[in-house]
């Protein structure tokens, strides 16, 4: 599913960000990236779905070839990843459905199969009722699930997660865990970069582990192992 | 494909709406700057229809020999007219010349001209180059002819008309292009700033998947529509303001004798001008703010 082979990554700046990172995820696992800030859990996350380029190394995701995926192919491999932020990067002035559909509109679906689809994955993250509402006048938790609806839209095979519950408070933070769990349930990949130890502890996932550029641990069944 | 095309066609005018008070702006510099750019194009047709109506008015004379037979004064003409750059030659005979004398000098002044026992004056010929810049050349070589006496040299006063004219054809040039250089500005800035907002949107556009035509389309739409509505208004407001003025005027440039551009044809010439300004301009808009964030 996805296939890291000695990748590093230097940016222009001069940062190196990766040294020689090698990994093996399989469909249907559950990973969480973990480390401290500024580790590299980010610049792993952008890989995937080709934001960033490798300096050296192969990447295989959902097969395609991220270091040889010419420019116009690259929506090709987003459409087969869903990717939730920490920041929701919802539209602010499109209404949770139209956020939704936003992202079946880009593969040309039909306006009554978008419809279908859009109400379907709001009520998998229970937003059926608040499908109209524009993001202002969603609390920080609902925002995350039109985020994670729209991720959902495409029945990507991958779901990449960057400190998806960064922003949100404890609580809310369960309910959005539990959605992903949900989610991987029925077979779709999880890739996770957190900073919650909470979760991570007491999932009990594969832990990768990355600190200044490099694997230090990958456990299956880990747990979050830092102090902060 | 249908659903694609009517979806960049909404998105653009929904863009529009949602981005109320730039799209205003970017209207309004597109309206005032096309405005300005209709206005110049008005007196610029018009300045050239007097320019090619005083040259197409350019003749010059050639006399003669006061002895010469009309029937000389025909030949002459013949040979003249077969001169490539010779548009037409009129033949005032001596009888002629000498009846429109004496209209011009009255019935008082005829009973001088007729103390004359024979007629004095030389056959006249009108000459009309094809080419009113061409005249003095072509009244040189007609100096050259057989049979012909005297030319009236045309230099000067052609070269004063034209002189005019092109210093006034250039001051127009010279003007139209400095509009529309500050119209690009203009709606280039107001697009920059409209931009910044649409970053984050470009962004996410392109994370969901989206190719980059998928994405540039709407921004063209938008610029489109602006740009479309940008000329629209100008053309409509300089028409009607034409159309009145032609008809106080009656089609004439007053004191004149000049006629102006018809209302209807100058309202078609503009109309086609400046709304082929307005869609470049808006295309142009359009796909250059969202040239930059598709690097991503």
């Amino acid at each position: 599913m996805i296939e890291m082979q000695d990748v590093w990554k230097e940016y222009p700046n001069g940062t190196q960000a990766l040294n020689g990172i090698s990994v093996h995820i399989q469909k249907g696992e559950f990973v969480y990236v973990v480390g401290p800030s500024g580790a590299g859990k980010s610049t792993f996350i952008k890989l995937m779905y080709r934001e960033v380029r490798p300096t050296k190394g192969h990447i295989f995701v959902n097969g395609f070839n991220i270091e040889r995926l010419k420019d116009r192919k690259i929506p090709l491999l987003r459409r087969s990843i869903g990717v939730v932020f920490q920041d929701f990067k919802l539209l602010p002035k499109l209404t949770a459905a139209e956020n939704v559909a936003f992202a079946l509109e880009v593969i040309g679906l039909s306006p009554r199969q978008i419809r279908k689809r859009v109400a379907d994955v709001l009520a998998q993250v229970g937003l059926e009722d608040k499908m109209n509402m524009l993001p202002s006048q969603l609390s920080g938790g609902e925002q995350q699930r039109v985020a994670v609806a729209r991720s959902l839209a495409n029945n990507p095979a991958v779901i990449i997660a960057d400190e998806p519950t960064g922003n949100l408070d404890p609580d809310t933070s369960w309910g959005i865990m539990r959605l992903f769990q949900r989610i991987n349930d029925r077979g779709t990949t999880i890739v996770m970069a957190t900073h919650n130890r909470e979760i991570v502890n007491s999932m009990r996932r594969r832990v990768i582990a990355i600190e200044q550029g490099t694997i230090v641990r990958d456990e299956q069944r880990g747990n979050y192992g830092y102090d902060d | 494909m249908m659903t694609k095309w009517v979806r960049h066609l909404r998105e653009g005018i929904r863009n529009v709406i949602r981005n109320g008070w730039m799209s205003f702006a970017a209207l309004s510099a597109v309206i005032v700057t096309l405005a300005v750019l209709g206005f110049s194009l008005i007196l610029t047709f018009n300045v050239q229809q007097m320019s090619t109506s005083v040259a197409n008015q350019l003749e010059f004379s050639a006399f003669l020999d006061v002895n010469a037979s009309n029937q000389i004064g025909q030949q002459v003409a013949d040979q003249i007219r077969q001169m490539p750059d010779v548009s037409s030659v009129q033949v005032i005979s001596k009888n002629e010349g000498m009846a429109e004398m004496k209209k011009e000098l009255g019935s008082e002044m005829s009973d001088v001209l007729n103390a004359f026992k024979q007629n004095p004056l030389p056959i006249q010929l009108v000459v009309k180059p094809k080419d009113p810049h061409e005249i003095t050349a072509v009244a040189d070589q007609v100096k050259l002819i057989h049979g012909i006496a005297a030319v009236r040299d045309p230099h000067q006063l052609a070269s004063a008309i034209f002189r005019t004219l092109d210093v006034i054809r250039d001051v127009g040039v010279v003007f139209v292009v400095a509009l529309l250089i500050t119209s690009m500005f203009l709606i280039s800035n107001t697009i920059r700033i409209t931009i910044f907002s649409r970053r984050r949107e470009i962004e996410i556009m392109k994370l969901v998947g989206a190719t980059n035509w998928f994405i540039r389309w709407p921004f063209i739409v938008e610029g489109m529509l602006i740009g479309f509505f940008g000329s629209i208004i100008p053309v409509a407001l300089l028409a009607v303001g034409y159309r009145s003025l032609y008809a106080h005027a009656k089609g004439q440039f007053s004191g004149l004798a000049f006629p102006l551009v018809p209302a209807g044809t100058l309202t078609i010439k503009l109309a086609v001008i400046l709304v082929a300004i307005g869609l470049v301009i808006g295309l142009w808009g359009g796909t250059m703010s969202v040239r930059k964030f598709l690097r991503v």
